[in-house]
């Protein structure tokens, strides 16, 4: 039994590997992801184009444009003068906001009437556009508040105005750093796709070529055939999930805090559940083609619905509860668990539990499957 | 190029699409999945966000108006009221809120003795942006609050009628100011690349594993003949997804569509070829159909995802990367894409991106032809 595990263990890991460029393949894509991930995967807006169209031009107009340009985020990008530029500007998404002040804005505000300021976002990204809608709506209440004290101080009268301050403080992620929170995750999305499609386009390479027959004639048993196949993968796949740790940690200096060990033996238990899958999809396709567009059948709604980039709690109801059932989902809350939260066992066993539940039916399921393929 | 030869290889590519009906269905059937994904299931949009408060001062009715704020706002969804530290910590750990709201003891008798009264706010920052979204919300409610207290010492000194700032919001282009205008024409050029390149990918690295290549280049088939032949019935599918993507966009989703479809039809035209260009050139370097898929998936799936501007902001990105997104085509066919349905562009705007397009198109063909050349040779 050993000699022959080792046997199709060793032909299986040579086969992967006997191509070099399969190898720089296999090297390469965990590292360009981390480094994608790391530099062009951000969501955090530091700096937003903006256009001024100061059509006032007073003392006051200036100091509210002031407060905008103080602030770090707004950058004036340019000045314009007429509507067509403010056209223009938004039409090519030169700049995410025009900031318009009308002519009587300084002449109201002194006379104690509304001042108007028209913002013009783009809106064609609503989320970017909300999160710059937040920081203009900062700014201007801020400078509001600002010029009420102003007035109440001026009158001398007043001199003690009650005012809220708020203390925010972030857990686990102090300054809001979206690589932090997405980086963990791509060990999640290698993991996935690389499991499922190796898997997948191996073993349907060898019903291809027609190399099957030959495996099925030899003394192997079908566990071990199946056990051979998948375990090359399942150790790329746990030491892709090491490199990009390694990198995520000492190249992006993300916070590492819970256990290593918890970490790999959640990979492993997840691990079921793709080549599981990858195994299945092998039985039901008869050319790499059909397996490799089955991957991305599976792959993209378990990848778009686990909580990676789109948050669950804001999927519709229905949506939600779909999800109880893709494993990503609780892989993904253990990986950022681990990496941010430092969380251990007694927090996670609710996620892990599915986990192990669903992984041993993916692989049991499929391998009953396959075996009857076989015979 | 002879048209006989032309139409021989891809009669031979249509048969061998049609015996395999299943890869068939699914190059269509992912397109409609990604799509009602997209369409229904993900949305960018932030309401609700849950939120536990503690309230220390709760005898008060100060701060029983100021939770009111809060309360009637969609922006948040109150969980649960506590009296201790411990159940913030374990419910912040497990993910079940996000907001964690802590009002002092002596929060009303602060403010009533005309003094800064603080507030604390503990946020699970794991998520940046969603916590960024969610602080930006109360700090908006807390500025409002301030404002409306300064107004009214300032009424109560009898003083003139408070001013305010009228910060007057205008959304274009996305009137409805929903992330799935601006999510769809993403969808659509991913899609679009997907099936393009990574179903071509495939189709010469086959011919090479099953030994049918040395069969087609013993007949007097030239090699840009081959490549144009194999990529035509590839060509028919893209156009069809993307047929069907635009018919849900416009129907299902109620995306608008404001430019012109003749513009679209050109454009797309371009960016299929560069893409099934690229997909054959993948699959003449690789050889084997497990290396091209793991090529194809690294050099179109992932920068048509990260880099493209699709979910991701390009403007955010470090200098260098944005250079890099110069290359990607998706980065161009997006603009586009999202141009012609939300903003009704026109040539005149898009011209750019159209010549960029095509020299993508023909850069990648020429190569790919060299290659093919060169490997048969």
């Amino acid at each position: 039994m050993f000699e022959r595990m080792q046997a199709i263990l060793i032909k299986e890991f040579k086969q992967v590997l006997r191509d070099p460029r399969m190898k720089t393949v296999l090297f390469i894509s965990p590292l360009l992801q981390v480094i994608l991930f790391g530099y062009a995967a951000n969501r955090d807006i530091n700096y937003i184009p903006t256009a001024i169209y100061d059509r006032d031009n007073t003392k006051e107009s200036r100091e509210l444009l002031r407060s905008f340009t103080y602030s770090k985020y707004f950058i004036p990008k340019f000045y314009i003068y007429s509507d067509a530029e403010q056209n223009r500007v938004l039409d090519k998404g030169y700049a995410s906001v025009v900031i318009r002040i009308d002519r009587g804005f300084g002449r109201n505000l002194n006379a104690g009437k509304d001042a108007q300021v028209q913002m013009a976002y783009d809106g064609t990204d609503s989320n970017t556009a909300m999160v710059v809608m937040g920081y203009a709506n900062t700014v201007i209440g801020s400078f509001q508040e600002e010029i009420l004290k102003q007035k109440a101080y001026a009158t001398g009268r007043i001199t003690a105005i009650a005012n809220v301050q708020l203390r925010d403080r972030a857990w686990f992620n102090g300054n809001l750093i979206s690589r932090n929170y997405y980086l963990p995750g791509v060990i999640a999305s290698i993991v996935t796709i690389m499991s499922l499609l190796l898997t997948a386009m191996a073993i349907v390479r060898e019903k291809e070529i027609g190399t099957m027959e030959q495996l099925i004639v030899s003394p192997l048993k079908p566990l071990e055939l199946i056990i051979g196949k998948l375990m090359p993968f399942a150790v790329i796949a746990l030491c892709q999930a090491v490199l990009i740790t390694i990198l995520g940690v000492f190249w992006f200096h993300i916070p590492f805090r819970g256990s290593l060990l918890l970490l790999l033996l959640s990979t492993c238990v997840y691990l079921f559940t793709t080549l599981g899958a990858g195994l299945f999809i092998s039985t039901v396709s008869a050319t790499q083609q059909e397996a490799m567009m089955s991957v991305f059948l599976f792959y993209n709604p378990v990848f778009l619905l686990s909580g990676f980039a789109y948050p669950i709690q804001n999927m519709p109801q229905i949506i939600q509860y779909l999800t109880i059932f893709n494993p990503l989902r609780y892989y993904l809350v253990i990986i950022r668990g681990i990496f941010l939260k430092g969380v251990g066992m007694d927090v996670l066993w609710p996620q892990l539990l599915p986990l192990v539940v669903m992984g041993l039916a993916t692989i049991i399921m499929s391998s009953l499957r396959f075996r009857k393929r076989l015979g | 190029m002879n048209l006989k030869r032309i139409r021989a290889i891809s009669n031979k590519e249509f048969i061998q699409i049609r015996r395999d009906p299943r890869s068939l269905g699914l190059a269509l059937g992912i397109p409609i999945i990604l799509l009602l994904i997209f369409g229904y299931g993900l949305s960018l949009d932030i309401d609700h966000v849950p939120m536990i408060v503690w309230n220390q001062d709760a005898s008060s009715v100060t701060t029983r108006d100021f939770l009111l704020n809060f309360k009637n706002s969609k922006y948040f969804r109150i969980v649960r009221y506590t009296d201790n530290y411990r159940d913030i910590e374990r419910m912040i750990d497990r993910g079940q809120v996000m907001l964690a709201l802590i009002i002092p003891k002596d929060f009303s008798h602060y403010l009533e003795s005309g003094k800064t009264a603080p507030l604390q706010l503990l946020v699970d920052g794991s998520d940046s942006n969603t916590a960024t979204i969610a602080m930006g919300y109360v700090r908006a409610v807390v500025s409002q609050y301030n404002i409306n207290l300064l107004s009214k010492t300032l009424a109560d000194y009898g003083l003139n009628p408070p001013q305010a700032i009228d910060a007057r919001p205008r959304l274009w282009f996305n009137m409805a100011f929903t992330s799935r205008w601006f999510i769809i024409p993403g969808v659509l050029s991913m899609i679009m690349m997907i099936i393009a390149a990574l179903l071509t990918s495939l189709t010469v690295a086959r011919e090479w594993e099953r030994g049918t290549m040395e069969q087609l280049v013993s007949t007097p088939v030239k090699a840009p003949e081959l490549i144009v032949g194999k990529f035509i019935p590839y060509f028919i599918i893209g156009f069809f997804d993307l047929f069907i993507g635009v018919l849900m966009a416009r129907f299902l989703f109620g995306v608008p569509f404001r430019g012109s479809y003749f513009l679209l039809v050109i454009l797309s035209a371009f960016f299929l070829t560069g893409a099934l260009s690229q997909g054959i050139l993948i699959s003449t370097v690789a050889r084997t159909q497990l290396l091209a898929s793991q090529m194809a998936v690294l050099t179109t799936f992932i920068p048509t995802m990260l880099l493209s501007g699709f979910i991701y902001p390009i403007f955010n990105m470090p200098q260098a990367v944005q250079a890099i997104t110069y290359l990607i085509p998706a980065r161009y066919y997006i603009v586009i894409l999202r141009g012609l349905f939300l903003k009704g562009s026109d040539m005149s705007t898009l011209w750019d991106e159209a010549v960029f397009l095509l020299l993508f198109a023909l850069i990648m063909f020429t190569i790919a032809v060299r290659k093919f050349k060169k490997r048969v040779a």
